[in-house]
């Protein structure tokens, strides 16, 4: 390895990859050629052109490499991969404005239904599950693998696993969301919620996320620092519990091996309690633990301070595995579900406040000593609200699945209120905070082009987040009220379309809020594409920077 | 419900029987380890690890 002068050949990696999506190729043109119909054709088509520009991309990758592969270490220090991380960071700031901009679409839709345009690519229904998706995995999904694959090396003071599967990963994942996404837009779904893709987008996924715990693992085992970092247990939770939630929700038989169309395994609520098993725990260890692993890491590392308490990481580590695992029935209270089981969720939820609140304590109590960073450091500041939302909905959660709350909250848009204090809250902003972190250490700048303009991003944002919320809660309970609303004689007091007419203002006011909250992150993309291209551009210290009195 | 006796029913009955009170132990053996004096030191150290880095 130490010989540069040894003559060039490719890895078993390289060689291997290349003959694999040749074939992959070929194999997808037959698929095209057979297909049953247009949108697998559509599909197959595109996987075959995506494996030829891959394997293309392999033996140019191989041309343009130097002879060594690099090393391991350079002086001593651990040579560490950002190229993946780079890729990922950039896809999320894509996917995420494209994920906004069609929540903004769809919500709009709901106040003014004839932005559906009769056409059916672009009715609510399509968008729908594009813009949940676009947010959730392919927005939190790439902040996810571009951070663990971050925090991993760092922590580990080793280099990423393997040359070309970080990259597989990364690609490979976006390639999914490329499928997933277009194939929503077909009508292609097997309509289970947040689990929507069809049966070969599922198979990629297995396989690609295989390759991610795999690269995970590795890196983990190879590492020069004899503890593990509480992050990377929280990485590796969210790594390992996706994997087996989407194997576990996903069994199907394809009506045909050249068609999209597939029938889930089991059926009634049987398939009901899988699904929300898998889509509470979605929430929770894709949601929660990726990002609490984002929070445990960027956190100490802004305010430069130590975590608060390693030891309460700990608890707050096992306690989230033992207890969330179990939460999933409250999505189904007065179901056919049988009674116990729908009491046990509830149950378990009401728990969860134990461990959501030590984490959230231990997050904040982080800044201690370095609390008059809120006022000059807007990216901490971000990360810190971030957890501040997590507390608040992380309490309303389980207030929402105690079953006489959840009578009154079900299907109404509180529950889409809660999501979003959650999703943007918490998720958002923690996301913010991670990249705007992460961007300058990736590509190596100093600094980020203007804390000014996060700080512009930070209370457009917000304000953005207060009307969405509040107009959802306002909403979400007038709706429950209106429809359990009985008159002097027993009859329902309002129709149905009343019901729908009373949310009209609020479908406005939600609308407002995530077009500021598009807006903010407009204003990021820019910052983040100037800190790329030029550095640190202005004076670091912004604002106003009078020491406390 | 179960009036075969096999393997499968004797090893599910134990786990089903056996679960709660050892979930409940490892997890009272994992506060342990978190609280336990001796590992102070350690996880002080640890709680440091994103500042020592490089």
């Amino acid at each position: 390895m130490s010989q540069p002068s040894m003559s060039k050949s490719m890895t078993v990696g390289e060689s291997g990859l290349a003959v694999l999506f040749a074939v992959t190729a070929f194999l997808c043109v037959i698929a095209a050629a057979k297909a049953l119909d247009a949108p697998f054709a559509f599909h197959a088509a595109l996987s075959a052109a995506a494996s030829v520009a891959v394997v293309f991309g392999i033996i140019n990758r191989y041309f343009e490499r130097p002879a060594a592969l690099p090393p391991e270490e350079i002086n001593g220090r651990p040579n560490y991969n950002m190229g993946p991380i780079k890729f990922s960071a950039f896809m999320a700031m894509f996917w995420g404005i494209a994920g906004f901009l069609v929540g903004l679409i769809i919500a709009s839709q709901l106040a003014w239904p004839a932005l559906n345009f009769d056409l059916p690519w672009i009715s609510f229904g399509r968008l729908r599950p594009l813009h949940t998706s676009a947010v959730i995995f392919a927005f939190g999904g790439n902040v996810l693998i571009a951070s663990s694959f971050y925090v991993v090396q760092k922590t580990c003071r080793a280099r990423l696993a393997g040359e070309l599967a970080p990259w597989f990963v990364v690609v490979g994942y976006n390639y999914f969301i490329l499928m997933a996404g277009t194939g929503y837009l077909l009508g292609v779904t097997q309509s289970k919620e947040y689990a929507e893709p069809e049966w070969y987008s599922d198979l990629w996924l297995t396989i690609v996320w295989v390759v991610y715990l795999l690269v995970f693992l590795v890196t983990v085992i190879k590492r020069k620092e004899p503890h593990i970092f509480v992050a990377n247990w929280f990485y590796l939770a969210f790594i390992v519990t996706i994997a087996v939630l989407h194997l576990g929700n996903n069994p199907a038989l394809p009506v045909s091996v050249f068609g999209s169309k597939s029938y889930v395994a089991w059926g009634g609520v049987q398939d009901a309690m899988f699904q929300w098993w898998y889509g509470h725990n979605a929430v929770g260890f894709f949601l929660t633990a990726g990002f609490l692993a984002i929070m445990y890491y960027f956190i100490p590392k802004r305010a430069e301070r130590p975590i608060y308490s390693y030891r309460l990481s700990i608890i707050h580590f096992w306690a989230l595995i033992f207890l969330y695992i179990w939460a999933g029935p409250h999505h189904l209270h007065y179901t056919a579900l049988p009674d116990w089981t729908q009491t046990l969720g509830m149950t378990f939820s009401i728990m969860l406040w134990m461990p959501s609140w030590g984490g959230m304590i231990n997050g904040l109590m982080t800044l201690s000593g370095a609390w008059d960073k809120l006022r000059t450091d807007p990216v901490l500041r971000m990360l810190v609200v971030s957890v501040a939302f997590y507390g608040m909905s992380t309490f309303e959660g389980p207030m929402m699945s105690i079953k006489v709350v959840n009578s009154l909250s079900h299907y109404t848009d509180w529950t889409i209120g809660h999501v979003h204090s959650g999703a943007l809250g918490w998720v958002g902003f923690v996301s913010f905070g991670a990249l705007y972190c992460l961007v300058p250490w990736a590509w190596n700048r100093k600094g980020l082009y203007s804390l000014k303009l996060v700080n512009w991003h930070f209370w457009i944002a917000t304000l953005g987040i207060v009307l969405y919320i509040s107009a959802m809660w306002v909403s979400g309970i007038l709706q429950g009220l209106m429809w359990r609303a009985y008159t002097s004689l027993g009859f329902l007091e309002y129709s149905f379309i009343e019901t729908v007419e009373a949310m009209h203002p609020f479908y406005i006011i939600r609308a407002a809020g995530g077009a500021l909250f598009l807006i903010g992150s407009l204003i990021m993309a820019y910052n983040l594409w100037m800190t790329v291209r030029a550095g640190e551009a202005e004076v670091q210290a912004p604002v106003a920077l009078q020491p406390a009195e | 419900m179960k009036a075969i006796l096999t393997v499968h029913n004797l090893a599910s009955d134990l786990v089903t029987t056996v679960w709660t009170p050892a979930f409940v132990a490892i997890f009272l053996a994992i506060i342990a380890y978190a609280l336990w004096p001796r590992n102070k030191a350690a996880f002080d150290e640890a709680a440091r690890m994103p500042l020592r880095e490089e």
